[in-house]
């Protein structure tokens, strides 16, 4: 039980008031970041990234932390209310959500969602708290094989689980790749597809691409589908809750489903909003009330809320434990590792346990925080959405605008946060998944590294990643993902016939 | 839809062929001393062509899609109306700065889309960016760029 002791430690370090008072900033903060179009987790992290760069990196992290949970949380207000998904993970949320709120069960179906959100965190927490630690132990014995292994099974596991097209998801991510490439190779010290222009040098930066990619991206995208927001009112109090309560422990088993698809879509990177999808599925198939889902069931709320909170949280577990991010914000989060001076990887188990337990704490209290927050405040924050469109759109490019100067103090990198922005738009609306895009930008320049590193032991030889039981397991489930697409067509077919 | 499909798959193929001719450029074999510099960006490139190959005929010969249009004109229309004043704000901001290009961004897409008075415009415009400044340059003391012609300089900041 050494791992309770150390979280009780990390519960000292976060209940100090400074800690405590910035995770309710970044509670209600993410809260209004999933509410408004524009900004969601990744992107709102990756702009607040520069404030923290002063503060001690622990306090850093609990604030962006609860960001993600707030924003989390957040994107089931717009879901249910408006009719709008305010993060991608909850457009299942809208299935059955937007009908209950029609039909003047606006508050039942908030409670669910934000009841079932915290109980897929917390289960995802607690698996984190007790499987983070083995993991980063296990992975000490890594070396550059099993780690470029690790890289490839998470970029195989886009393919393979990907909903869309398995090439477009390839043509994403190495697109992702080969913006990583750009600059100064950190071996040899040449310039790579730098062409001569001396502003290249310094390569293309994640936080730059997520700030474009979702920031503007998504204002383009809104800005289509339309200006006017026309929402149902929140009425929201303590009866409603209690009353919902009573009714939720009987989709226990729905919500266990939820949670165990979550918590495995979110640390093979998945990712939360393929998680939502697939949990709401699987509900609407298993149920006995299956065929009425999409008038307003209560269950429709419960799976993907429970699995996108699930996964959301349980992406952080990899991030931890192997330096590997599981999602775009936690990818961001990563970056903020790097900045703050930490060196992800399973040695920051052993190196900086204040840290990462605090980290996990945060999680635990931040959860509970933002079921009360989100619970008492919901009309507050439904009203932002009443803020006129031709107000929030400036405002926002103005904060994308800001966020990506800060990143590095670059003039450029504002252009190039609207090129992004287009790609984003064009991307989306064709089906390109933009995740495995961002993961692979972070991840590129250390795959590469790991992928030379292998190449220096084994003087050439691919065969260094089947060389151990260890590597050989690893890169097999890897190539099992890749051809996972075509796999499922032939079993399908073979069921058919 | 199927023509932006196209285009979109031409010009990830380029870019493909661009990194493939660059890695080569640098070298992509096996050096003297391990792997080159192009040696691991060159795979990706011919993964990127391989992959557009396939998307470009989808899009040609499969996809059904082709009835549907990318992009109607008249959201097209508000698509536009938000990306060319966004170009001109960056623009801006080379000259002015981040602030004052920001306040004027604000308050004119207030008056022309959002058909405001001006007085409430110029006073969202002017109150937003005032919270920034202390924000930025106070509080946290991350300096923002105050543009080529710097008309803050006033401030002291």
């Amino acid at each position: 039980m050494v791992e309770l002791s150390a979280l009780f430690n990390g519960f000292a370090v976060v209940l100090t008031p400074f800690n405590f008072l910035l995770m309710m900033i970044g509670i209600v903060l993410g809260v209004v970041i999933g509410v408004l179009p524009g900004l969601g987790g990744a992107n709102g992290i990756a702009i607040l990234l520069p404030l923290t760069f002063t503060m001690p990196p622990t306090s850093a992290i609990i604030m962006l932390s609860c960001i993600y949970w707030g924003a989390l949380f957040g994107g089931a207000i717009t879901s249910i209310l408006f009719n709008i998904p305010g993060e991608p993970w909850s457009v299942a949320t809208t299935f059955d959500g937007y009908p209950m709120a029609q039909q003047g069960r606006a508050g039942e179906a908030l409670t669910a969602a934000f009841t079932s959100s915290f109980v897929g965190a917390f289960v995802a927490v607690v698996m984190i708290t007790f499987l983070a630690p083995l993991v980063a132990q296990f992975a000490l014995q890594f070396g550059p094989p099993e780690f470029f292994a690790v890289y490839l099974l998470t970029f195989c596991s886009f393919i393979g689980m990907g909903k869309g097209s398995p090439f477009k998801t390839l043509a994403a991510m190495m697109l992702g790749f080969a913006l990583a490439a750009v600059g100064m190779d950190t071996v040899t010290g040449q310039l790579r597809l730098t062409f001569g222009y001396t502003d290249l040098m310094r390569g293309f930066d994640f936080l730059i691409a997520v700030i474009g990619l979702f920031g503007i991206g998504e204002i383009l995208l809104s800005m289509e589908e339309g200006l006017s927001f026309t929402g149902k009112s929140a009425k929201i109090n303590p009866k409603i809750v209690l009353e919902t309560w009573k009714k939720l422990p009987r989709y226990w088993l729905t919500s266990l489903r939820s949670c165990l698809i979550g918590c495995w879509m979110g640390i093979t990177p998945g990712g939360a909003t393929p998680a939502s999808f697939m949990s709401y599925g699987v509900a609407k198939r298993i149920s006995r009330n299956g065929d009425k889902f999409g008038t307003g069931q209560i269950e429709g709320v419960v799976a993907p809320e429970t699995a996108a909170h699930a996964a959301g949280t349980s992406a952080l577990l990899p991030m931890l434990a192997l330096g590997i991010p599981g999602s775009p914000t936690a990818a961001v989060l990563l970056g903020g590792l790097l900045i703050w001076g930490l060196q992800p990887g399973p040695l920051l188990f052993v190196e900086q346990k204040d840290f990462v337990w605090g980290l996990i704490a945060s999680m635990y209290l931040g959860n509970l925080a933002g079921l009360v927050v989100v619970l008492t405040c919901v009309p507050l924050f439904a009203a932002i959405l009443r803020i006129p469109f031709s107000i929030i759109a400036p405002v926002i490019i103005v904060i994308c605008a800001i966020g990506a100067y800060t990143v590095h103090n670059a003039m450029l990198d504002i252009w190039f946060m609207l090129l992004f922005g287009v790609i984003g738009y064009v991307f989306k609306k064709l089906d390109y998944p933009l995740a495995p895009l961002v993961l692979a930008l972070v991840l590129g320049d250390r795959a590469e590294d790991s992928f030379r590193q292998s190449m220096l032991i084994s003087q050439g030889d691919m065969s260094v990643f089947f060389s151990n039981w260890l590597v050989g397991a690893i890169t097999g489930l890897s190539m099992l993902m890749l051809i996972w697409p075509l796999l499922s067509r032939v079993i399908a077919r073979m069921t058919d016939a | 839809m199927r023509g932006v499909e196209v285009a979109v798959a031409l010009a990830l193929f380029l870019f493909g062929a661009l990194v493939m001719w660059d890695s080569y450029r640098l070298g992509s074999r096996w050096g003297s001393d391990g792997p080159q510099s192009g040696y691991f960006p060159f795979y990706i490139g011919v993964l990127i062509c391989i992959a557009s190959v396939v998307n470009l005929g989808h899009a040609l010969f499969i996809s059904d899609a082709q009835g549907e249009p990318f992009v109607r004109w008249g959201p097209f229309k508000l698509v536009l109306t938000v990306l060319i004043p966004a170009g001109a704000y960056i623009l801006g901001v080379k000259y002015l700065g981040l602030y004052v290009a920001s306040a004027i961004y604000i308050t004119v897409f207030m008056i022309w889309l959002g058909k405001y008075s001006w007085l409430r415009s110029i006073a969202v415009g002017c109150v937003l960016n005032a919270i920034f400044f202390l924000m930025f340059e106070v509080w946290f003391k991350v300096p923002l760029f105050k543009g080529e012609l710097d008309p803050l300089r006033f401030l002291g900041y």
